[in-house]
């Protein structure tokens, strides 16, 4: 880092993207400008995300929908990816945002890892996210918060984890299972009554699929499966051998048996 | 007062090329081939961690001769100018050509107004679908850039290593193929036949990446053991 580096004489090194960019051109850099004072227009909000470890892994998976107040500003929206082969991220709030944050740190990883050789640990990774976040704060203030949520093999402990941020940049890890967005409350209840310790991956992957199903019966920013559109949420398992997202024609099938047996049981609530 | 001596700008030129030649002859040599399987990169280099190949962006490599920590800092700004290419536009728009010139312009600009050439040779692949579309470009310590066609020798015996790559190069090789030829090759100018799987390094950007790997980067290091199966398949 800028620092660490500082009296060698080669100090435009660095192994940071984000820090090359702060450096060399800082207005690509999002959230970068001061923002002129007045009512801020309204834009998409990404909402639920959920994460949960199972032996061996962990896995993410997000609805489809983003809102822009009382309207469906999206029904395809994808609030999940790979970060990079062994990390994937989940993000909520201001999605035009988000999405560039996302942009920036799958670009701050694969940078670390061709100029270094070697991959980031797990820990560097959630760290330099939760740095990420912190310099999105003076836009947090003026209502465009981006709140994310990680999650990766960690290959020395060989163990799926899960990391979740708050506004100012705070990096906390999870047990077991978390969810943010709208939606979280819902999901989050229904993944403390869904998650077991043994899950296999995909009963995890289905219940993933089902706290989602939850957060969008109660809350109207969360997308339910759309067999009509063919939409089903995005899934991502990450374990040993990677990142993976899994297949439409499995999460339809999952989505599809969700649905059946509610409605066998004919409940109401 | 010191006289300063009148140089005549030829005399000036031809000493800085002759001064980054010897410095280069030196250096042990890389080969980068392009075969049926993408573009194979091998280099003589006994170190294991101090890589004379690297991965500069989804389809594009980079492989060097010369100077480490001449070469080193140019592959990192060449990793610098791809990602923020890149990430301000789109991955499509990160080309080898655009690197590549971009090369020749500051090798250019050290040649002529530094205190010291950059003693170092540089070869940029990009790897496509088909092979007729692969581009390799070679880069000299004074700026100079070719577009060549099927393979590059690169480093002090580079004339004596091409002709023999000439002599067994063809499209159709495969990749343990190209990697047995580019041994071969990198051999020519000692009483082995090839030289041990240990003492080379060798890369490969995989043509069809996306499909045989899910992977969009087709840069792949191989590992030793992989080098020396290649090699033993020979017979």
């Amino acid at each position: 880092m800028q620092e660490l580096t500082a009296g060698f004489p080669a100090t435009e090194a660095t192994s940071s993207f984000t820090e090359y960019l702060q450096r060399s051109r800082p207005e690509l850099l999002p959230g970068s400008q001061l923002l002129p004072a007045g009512q801020l227009p309204q834009a998409p909000h990404a909402t639920t995300i959920v994460a949960l470890t199972y032996p061996g892994g962990v896995l993410m998976a997000g609805d489809r929908r983003a809102t822009m107040g009382n309207v469906i500003a999206s029904r395809h929206i994808e609030k999940v990816f790979a970060a990079d082969s062994y990390s994937v991220l989940g993000i909520a709030g201001t999605a035009g945002l988000a999405i560039d944050i996302t942009k920036l740190f799958q670009v701050e990883l694969e940078h670390y890892e061709k100029i270094e050789g070697t991959l980031l640990s797990l820990d560097g990774k959630a760290n330099r996210l939760g740095a990420m976040i912190r310099s999105n704060l003076p836009m947090a203030m003026q209502g465009m918060a981006v709140v994310p949520l990680f999650a990766g093999f960690d290959q020395v402990a060989q163990l799926g984890r899960l990391f979740s941020y708050d506004v100012t940049g705070g990096r906390y890890e999870e047990q077991e299972h978390h969810s943010v967005g709208s939606g979280s409350v819902f999901a989050r209840g229904a993944l403390k009554k869904l998650w077991r310790p043994n899950l296999s991956e995909s009963e995890a992957v289905s219940v993933a699929v089902e706290a989602l199903y939850d957060a969008a019966d109660d809350d109207s920013a969360t997308g339910g499966p759309d067999p009509v559109r063919q939409l089903w949420p995005v899934v991502y398992t990450v374990n040993s051998a990677g990142a993976r997202r899994v297949p439409d024609r499995e999460l339809a099938a999952i989505a599809g048996r969700i649905a059946s047996s509610r409605t066998i049981e004919g409940r109401e609530a | 007062m010191t006289q300063q001596f009148y140089v005549s700008p030829e005399q000036l030129m031809k000493d800085r090329a002759d001064f980054a030649r010897k410095g280069i002859a030196r250096g042990r040599s890389v080969v980068v081939i392009s075969c049926a399987d993408g573009i194979a990169l091998v280099a003589e280099n006994p170190s294991p961690s101090l890589h004379k190949l690297g991965e500069i962006y989804d389809k594009i490599a980079f492989a060097a001769v010369g100077k480490y920590n001449e070469f080193e800092s140019l592959r990192q700004a060449g990793v610098r100018y791809a990602d923020v290419r890149g990430y301000s536009y789109d991955r499509e728009d990160v080309t080898a050509r655009g690197l590549a010139s971009v090369y020749a312009q500051s090798l250019g600009a050290v040649f002529t107004a530094e205190q010291k050439p950059f003693e170092v040779e540089l070869a940029v692949a990009e790897v496509s679908r088909d092979q007729a579309s692969d581009h390799l470009y070679r880069l000299t310590f004074d700026g100079s850039i070719a577009d060549v066609n099927g393979f590059v020798a690169m480093g002090g015996l580079a004339e004596q290593v091409s002709e023999a790559l000439e002599a067994g190069w063809s499209p159709e090789l495969s990749l343990a193929g190209a990697l047995r030829l580019a041994v071969r090759a990198l051999a020519a100018d000692k009483d082995a036949d090839a030289l041990p799987g240990t003492a080379v390094e060798a890369a490969v950007l995989d043509r069809g990446s996306e499909s045989s790997r899910g992977s969009r980067r087709a840069f792949r290091r191989l590992s030793a053991e992989e080098i020396v199966r290649s090699l033993e398949g020979e017979a």
